[in-house]
């Protein structure tokens, strides 16, 4: 084991003239350069909806539309999950097996749950004609938060195969980085939620 | 079954891209007979499409590069004929090809020329100027070329199979929407975008966190070689610009395929907003493209003048200040929309800000040149070459930052002109000065010097025949993109251009055949020392062509110009060498790419059963890599030492002839 690898453990900034960072300290880095991408991404999306968030073409607006105590169930179970993705990464590198899955698995459901009451909420305004083909407002509102969605659900994807890498390959060097980067990705859209969630439902009902 | 795709794809009334396409599949199949009748396909399979080696990357970004600007300039030479024919005729391109053919020459010039040029460069000579022996993320790197790729096969593949977009390199609404542009041209400009988009923000997270975090012992950041430098920046604009056109592009295909309303004339779409999108991405990029090449110059005159880099950290300066103006001077691609004077006149003052920087650069290129004991070799022409018209560029791009002057040339030949002078004379003279810089490196023989100063030649004064007449005619008022016109006056003025477009083909049929020359001639060209041109950066100190570890023993860096101080002390005694753990290949970038094209050209043609299986194969392909038990194997330190004494003699004894002949 070289030295690099020896002192990686910590995860605190190494002097990079004594050449390069350890491969742990690589993988973060890296994932948090393409996170940040991500958010760009999504700073986009919410700068079209701040463009066109009242440009409603004579339909409804967010006011008429958003079930606050739905979409606050959403945020309860997201914010939650975040915190049980958190006793996983602890479990993960605790190797210890009962933590691990058992926070997964409660990550998993109140993700699953998010989505659903997230589908719900979409299903719901475009069976009454509130799609996203109604507005420009209503194409950037499915868009911005549909995006979001479809981040969570490729989380969902990504965590199950992480359950399945953990039970196959062991608490292996490897598979922890890994483990390190979903941690990452699950916390971002954390904050991503709590961005939409004022941008969008908070000002949107507050007129 | 197969969605919109039907017989009536084919363009068979169309003799032009039919014999195209025809020449194309000949070539294609010919290719692939002959690597089938030798036996080269294991190689290929093996040293080439399965490499995670960024050397090996970085050449094939290069060649795709080189590939694609043969087809780049072929439509070049098709609208600079059409326009000299069409003065009061028609010419013979109907207006719907010429449309096509504007749209794909850019469309392939930016995204699939200039792009994999620098991107292929910097993935070259990154990890070997920073003393590393890869990138951060190998086979990351690989999946991002071949995004690229498929993202060039798509581009072309619109030739035979349906259509390309006729609404210009950037597709702008509402002409792009459904209603105006109802066929599959600008979905195949979409999707093919969206995929290779994919594959350049990967390859920049790659190099931004290479430069940030993999360097040589003593590698500090202000020791590291100027193109480190403008790679960095130029990746760090790829990571925070190329998910906003991932965006953009995004929202018009969710315009066209399910009647969303973000840039429709109807129910609220504001068109203005896509041009601010796409150029909060597109000015970036135009950084992103010219960074590297302003690297490969500082590198390529340092070495040819003999001396260290004026003014290295004014230099840094002035790149960073560029990575961050970048973002800050949009909306000067369409003064015309009307903001009003205020915000036309803070943008037109940023505009002209980061002229600052960039002429801090060009002095520091004279500094450097001033006093040095010049060797005119093919690269140095090709920087002195871009100096003085790059300069020339940028003056009438500080002329068109002026709102009122904008608002006369808008649109006209001479922004043509304009952004030709600063991309040929800026990122083409680059990359191909960079091509022949570290060409000796890559294959271990240099280029013909004859050819490839012939070569430039005839680009320098193909390039001014070409564009300077553009200018005139922009001053006299004709429009971009014309079909045909009635102007007397003009006609002139653009047989000239063609004229230009002649020798500048002339310029390129010398670069192929000093290509195959040099090939021919390898023996004799041979680079025995690894350092052909008196170098002063790390890539140097390693043997032509490096072996995959790329370093023996990591170099301890003491200073800026790491190589040229080590080549002034006495050589070192031989290192204690050491086994060596490298990346093994992987499929998994092809694979990849190859379920990528399959979900593309599906989305294309609404062919949504097969959208689904390529999503599937994608994940599939993921998961199976992720499964790998072994990402690494071991180079003993037997033959790491036999490898590396093979070159240390060579340049231990060109080091003492140099040293004696002093």
């Amino acid at each position: 084991m070289s030295a690099a690898q020896a002192t990686a453990g910590h995860g605190g900034p190494r002097r990079t003239h004594d050449g390069s960072a350890s491969k742990r300290i690589i993988v973060g880095y890296g994932f948090w350069i393409f996170l940040l991408s991500d958010i760009v991404m999504f700073s986009a999306f919410f700068a079209t909806y701040a463009v066109l968030v009242g440009a409603t073409a004579g339909g409804p607006d967010g006011h008429d539309l958003f079930d606050v105590p739905n979409v606050g169930v959403e945020t309860a179970c997201l914010l939650l999950s975040s915190f049980t993705c958190g006793l996983a990464s602890i479990g993960a590198r605790a190797r210890n097996g009962l933590l691990f899955y058992g926070a997964m698995a409660v990550t998993f459901v109140l993700g699953a749950a998010f989505l659903g009451l997230e589908i719900h909420e979409f299903s719901g305004l475009a069976a009454r004609g509130d799609g996203p083909t109604r507005s420009a407002f209503l194409s950037a509102f499915f868009t911005l938060v549909g995006c979001h969605g479809l981040h969570v659900t490729a989380g969902l994807l990504w965590l199950l195969t992480m359950m399945a890498q953990v039970y196959a390959k062991g608490y292996r060097a490897d598979i922890l980085r890994r483990m390190l980067c979903f941690g990452l990705f699950w916390h971002t859209l954390d904050i991503i939620w709590v961005a939409l969630f004022s941008v969008v439902y908070l000002m949107g009902v507050a007129r | 079954m197969l969605g919109k795709l039907t017989w009536a794809a084919i363009p068979f009334d169309q003799p032009i891209p039919l014999f195209a396409a025809a020449l194309v599949g000949v070539v294609i199949a010919g290719v692939l007979i002959l690597v089938v009748l030798k036996g080269w396909f294991p190689y290929l399979w093996r040293e080439w499409i399965t490499s995670v080696d960024h050397k090996r990357i970085g050449v094939m970004y290069t060649f795709l590069a080189m590939v694609m600007l043969l087809r780049g300039f072929t439509d070049a030479i098709m609208m600079r004929s059409q326009q000299a024919l069409a003065f009061q005729a028609p010419g013979y391109l109907p207006p719907e090809h010429y449309d096509q053919i504007f749209s794909a020459h850019g469309t392939l010039m930016i995204f699939f020329v200039a792009m994999p040029f620098v991107i292929g460069l910097m993935n070259f000579a990154v990890p070997l100027q920073l003393g590393v022996r890869d990138v951060a993320f190998p086979t990351l790197n690989s999946v991002g070329f071949w995004l690229t790729a498929t993202g060039a096969l798509l581009v072309n593949l619109s030739l035979v199979v349906g259509e390309f977009a006729r609404t210009g390199w950037l597709p702008y609404p509402p002409l792009s929407e459904l209603a105006y542009s109802p066929g599959v041209g600008v979905d195949y400009y979409l999707w093919s975008l969206e995929i290779s988009g994919v594959g350049t923000l990967l390859s920049g997270v790659n190099l931004v966190t290479t430069v940030l975090k993999m360097h040589a012992p003593g590698m500090r950041y202000l020791r590291m070689p100027m193109f480190c430098w403008t790679t960095l920046a130029a990746n760090l604009l790829i990571v925070a610009a190329f998910p906003i056109l991932t965006a953009t592009l995004a929202m018009l295909l969710l315009d066209r395929y399910l009647g969303f309303h973000f840039f429709t004339n109807t129910a609220g779409g504001n068109v203005m907003m896509f041009m601010n999108l796409i150029w909060a991405w597109g000015h970036p990029e135009v950084y992103i493209l010219i960074l590297p090449a302003f690297g490969v110059f500082s590198e390529v005159i340092s070495t040819f003048s003999r001396k260290p880099l004026f003014g290295y950290r004014s230099m840094v300066a002035a790149t960073m200040a560029i990575c961050i103006l970048a973002f800050m001077v949009w909306l000067h691609h369409f003064f015309t929309m009307g903001a009003g004077a205020d915000v036309n006149a803070m943008f037109g003052i940023a505009t002209m800000i980061i002229a600052v920087p960039t002429g801090v650069k060009v002095f520091n290129w004279i500094f450097t040149m001033f006093g040095g004991r010049i060797v005119y070799s093919t690269p140095i022409l090709w920087s002195i070459g871009f100096m003085v018209t790059f300069v020339i560029g940028g003056m009438t791009g500080v002329l068109l930052a002026v709102p009122p002057a904008d608002f006369v040339l808008h649109n006209s030949l001479f922004l043509v002109a304009h952004f030709h002078n600063v991309i040929i004379g800026g990122v083409l003279f680059g990359g191909f000065a960079g091509y022949s810089y570290w060409f000796p490196k890559a294959f271990g023989f240099r280029l013909h010097e004859g050819l490839g100063k012939a070569a430039f030649w005839c680009w320098f004064v193909g390039f001014y025949v070409a564009f300077m007449p553009l200018y005139v005619l922009g001053l006299m008022g004709m429009t971009r993109r014309m079909q045909h016109y009635d102007v007397p006056a003009w006609h002139p003025w653009l047989l000239i251009a063609a004229g230009g477009a002649a020798i500048i083909l002339a310029g390129i049929i010398l670069q192929i055949a000093q290509l195959v020359v040099s090939i021919r001639h390898r023996e004799a060209l041979r680079d025995e020392t690894g350092d052909p041109w008196n170098g002063r950066s790390l890539e140097w100190s390693t043997p032509s062509p490096p072996p995959a570890f790329n370093f023996a023993v990591l170099p301890h860096v003491e200073g800026i110009d790491a190589y040229w101080s080590m080549k002034q002390a006495p050589p070192n005694a031989e290192p204690d060498y050491e086994a060596i753990e490298m990346p093994r290949n992987s499929p998994t970038g092809f694979i990849c790419a190859f379920f990528a094209s399959i979900m593309g050209f599906a989305l294309i043609w609404h062919i949504w059963w097969m959208v689904a299986v390529a999503l599937v194969g994608a994940y599939a392909t993921f998961v199976v890599f992720a499964w790998r038990d072994r990402d690494e194997y071991t180079i003993p330190a037997a033959t790491v030492a036999r490898i590396d004494r093979a070159n240390r003699g060579a340049r231990e004894a060109a080091l003492i002839h140099a040293q004696a002949a002093s």
